[in-house]
């Protein structure tokens, strides 16, 4: 714009003529240039430092440097994982991915309960009933101050002075509470459930077209064609007309008392159980303060004028409550979420083989201390870096969109 | 004042003054406040009933049913038979009476515990003397540095007569003040030169390292920064250099709490008005001047209420240390769990340690929130 009108004679006197860098203390930017030499030579003396006086150790202790060690046989005890394992013959490499998957278990497993529980106790504080507020601001106060590693200690021991697997507190025969930890019925793997989940992928695919043809058709005619009945059909009934199709099979893997122990059946270890709850649980406080404070940023005008407008109740918070307390949300919920991922390695101190675990025991036996180290840490900042890039994407995505 | 004077001259009766008896009092704010629809009176109800159960049950098993003695036998051996009779049913505090000591003080010789006492008295007078405001003046530094000194002497000794205690024999509450309060102490400093350099524009080169630091402790878990200090700073070090355990820890906290600590510090910089920045540089003022006199005590005043809050989180995040065998107070718990007689009785040590804990993180925070609300009554209408 401003080129536009310019006067061409002031080209040239606008131009401020590029200094040329004076070997001065006086000229700032020499000052820069020093000073930064200067930091970054004291940091790189100091690193070099460090890393000649680790070699040197190494060297001194016949410690090789290196991942070889990941395709030795590891014969670390597994208790529980998603691939299968064999102590005897897996390597150390197969091991410390099953610790990675187990962390990544208990996380993605925690964010979404303790988002729901997070919530709900959020919006109870908010809550006309004084009770209600009152509670579960002492449940958000009480639980913030005890150090999580006090509550997963506690945790684990009250899952650890459940009864015996003869005297389990149980569900029907469906589902048994024992101090061996969680075990329930599961249904049989049939391939039809794997084709009617395939079908369900199909579903949420038909919902989105459905949904963007009735988008169209309200901004064309003003009538907006029905989507939720449209949207279950493909969802839930799409999956099972193809179960039913495919014959209908259905097997339940039942639990059932052998010796001293369960049979069959799927299992949550008590260590897991444990680091669950306590994640799930000390998380969802802050969460919950979170929720309230996105909410009560929301200034009341906003319900009020939805409703002259008359909306429902559903369509003001769905419409134009929660998009605005979401941006106020977002942010800090991106950082729990990070904290109970960081958080779940604690497991360490009670058992469960999340990745700090197996790598502790790994660099225990073959003394390789650095390379332990730096893959829990790869690990952690992989997955951190993971998270906040989905959640910034989210943040832009949800964002106010100013002129 | 200008409400009385033109109320003055209404008559006042009483009815008037007084709102309906339906709107105030007891029964009104009863139906408000508990009984405000049906679905509020479930919920009510519900929640009453499951409140006094829990409370009775608590009671009856904290206090009615509470073991509080044992007898001991000729070798010194607790007898927890009877605790084990009223397993479930009544608390064994017997436990917490037998190993206060040992919880609290750690291994630290029996008869000189009194200074480990003394310095948990020193810590929480810093914290109280360091939270008044009228006090927030330069002496403060002085005060800091004079209190940590005497903690030192206290816990070391070897002069003015007190035997010599190796760092070996510490445990836990000191530990876990020492860690918490020298963690934040020594972390401060090193925060707000990374949020200095990490704003820094005209020296890209130092941002880097510090967006690099920052970045990288806060992307990895506590734990991992502990393990670097327990297993590889021993080969960080020459050989025959031997760093107590117990600074290493520290010192990986400082370094931990350092990263968390400039992002608030940061927040503070980001929210002074920037032409507070360009006033100083137009009255000829150095970077350091500028720094010093005009931005810092500024932007600082802004966090203190996070920094508080962060200050809770180290406060919890010490007890981390039991997982690379330090004695904090929670490790210490542990130990005293480990003693034969009484190990069933995790929960009653796990309670009583619950509530110290509780007892300063709630008056933290509880004095951030005050702080915070007074802080923003110059700016809040």
């Amino acid at each position: 714009m401003s080129d536009a009108v310019a006067d061409p004679r002031l080209i040239n006197a606008r131009t401020v003529p590029k200094k040329r860098l004076r070997l001065s203390w006086s000229d700032p930017r020499f000052r820069a240039i020093v000073w930064q030499v200067v930091i970054v030579g004291i940091v790189a003396l100091i690193a070099w430092y460090l890393i000649s006086n680790t070699s040197a150790n190494l060297a001194a202790r016949h410690i090789a440097t290196g991942f070889a060690f990941l395709g030795r046989v590891a014969g670390i005890p597994i208790g529980e994982s998603l691939i299968p394992y064999n102590p005897a013959e897996d390597t150390y490499g197969r091991a410390l991915l099953i610790g990675v998957l187990n962390t990544l278990k208990v996380s993605i497993v925690g964010i979404v309960l303790a988002t729901i529980l997070g919530t709900v106790i959020g919006i109870g504080r908010l809550s006309g009933n004084w009770l209600l507020a009152k509670l579960t601001a002492f449940y958000v106060e009480t639980l913030r101050d005890i150090p999580l590693l006090l509550q997963l200690l506690f945790w684990y021991t009250v899952l650890q002075g459940l009864p015996a697997p003869r005297q389990a507190w149980h569900i029907g025969d469906l589902f048994y509470l024992t101090n061996r930890g969680m075990r329930m019925a599961v249904l049989d793997w049939e391939p039809a459930f794997g084709w009617a989940i395939v079908a369900f992928f199909a579903g949420i695919v038909g919902t989105v077209v459905w949904n963007r043809r009735a988008r169209q058709r309200q901004e064309a005619t003003g009538q907006r064609p029905p989507v939720w009945p449209v949207a279950l059909g493909l969802l839930i009934g799409l999956p099972v007309v193809v179960w039913a199709v495919l014959g209908a099979p259905f097997a339940v893997d039942k639990p059932v008392l052998k010796g001293f122990n369960f049979q069959g059946g799927a299992t949550l270890s008590p260590e897991f159980f444990a680091l669950l709850i306590g994640l799930v649980t000390y998380t969802a406080a802050y969460i919950a303060e979170i929720v309230r404070s996105g909410i009560q940023a929301v200034a009341k005008g906003q319900w009020e004028a939805a409703e002259a407008l008359g909306l429902h109740r559903g369509l003001v918070l769905r419409k134009i409550v929660l998009p605005q307390a979401l941006r106020v949300i977002i942010p800090p919920m991106t950082s729990q979420y990070l904290n109970l991922t960081k958080n779940s390695s604690l497991a360490v101190a009670i058992g469960f083989q999340d990745i700090v675990s197996v790598a502790n025991t790994t660099l225990n036996q073959t003394g390789q201390a650095i390379e332990g180290i730096a893959m829990i840490m790869a690990v952690y900042l992989t997955i951190s870096l993971s998270i906040s890039l989905f959640m910034n994407w989210y943040n832009a995505h949800i964002a106010l969109v100013e002129r | 004042m200008s409400e009385t004077t033109a109320t003055a001259g209404v008559i006042s009766t009483p009815a008037r003054d007084q709102p309906p008896a339906s709107l105030v009092g007891p029964w009104a704010w009863l139906r408000t406040n508990l009984f405000s629809s049906w679905w509020s009176t479930a919920v009510t109800l519900a929640l009453g009933y499951i409140i006094v159960r829990v409370i009775f049950d608590v009671v009856m098993w904290g206090v009615v049913n509470a073991i509080w003695t044992v007898p001991y036998n000729a070798n010194g051996v607790a007898d927890t038979g009877v605790c084990q009779l009223a397993k479930g049913s009544g608390a064994c505090w017997a436990l917490i009476a037998d190993k206060y000591r040992l919880v609290l003080f750690g291994r630290y010789p029996y008869y000189e515990q009194w200074r480990p006492a003394l310095v948990v008295v020193l810590f929480v007078g810093l914290y109280v003397v360091s939270a008044m405001r009228r006090f927030w003046r330069k002496e403060l530094l002085l005060v800091w540095l004079v209190t940590l000194t005497v903690i030192g002497i206290l816990m070391w000794g070897g002069i003015f007569g007190m035997t010599y205690v190796p760092e070996d024999s510490w445990g836990g509450l000191p530990i876990t003040l020492i860690l918490a309060t020298f963690g934040a102490a020594f972390s401060f400093p090193l925060a707000i030169l990374v949020a200095l350099g990490r704003r820094s524009r005209n020296l890209p080169a130092v941002k880097m390292l510090c967006v690099l630091y920052v970045e990288l402790i806060r992307g990895v878990p506590l734990i991992s920064v502990l393990f670097m200090a327990s297993v590889m700073f021993p080969l960080f070090m020459p050989a025959g250099v031997n760093v107590n355990k117990l600074l290493r820890a520290q010192i990986a906290f400082i370094l931990f709490a350092g990263a968390y600590l400039a992002e608030v510090v940061r927040g503070g910089l980001q929210a002074l008005p920037k032409g507070q920045g360009e006033a100083a540089d137009a009255l000829g003022l150095s970077y350091w001047q500028k720094t010093g006199f005009i931005i810092l005590p500024q932007a600082l005043r802004l966090v203190i209420p996070p920094l508080v809050n962060t200050f809770i989180g180290f406060f919890k995040d010490t007890s981390l240390v039991l997982i690379i065998g330090i004695f904090d107070l929670l490790t210490m718990g542990k130990v005293a769990l480990s003693d034969p007689p009484w190990q069933s009785f995790s929960t009653e040590m796990y309670v009583a340690l619950a509530v110290i804990y509780i007892a300063f993180c709630f008056a933290m925070s509880k004095y951030s929130r005050n702080l915070e609300r007074d802080l923003n009554r110059a700016r809040v209408r």
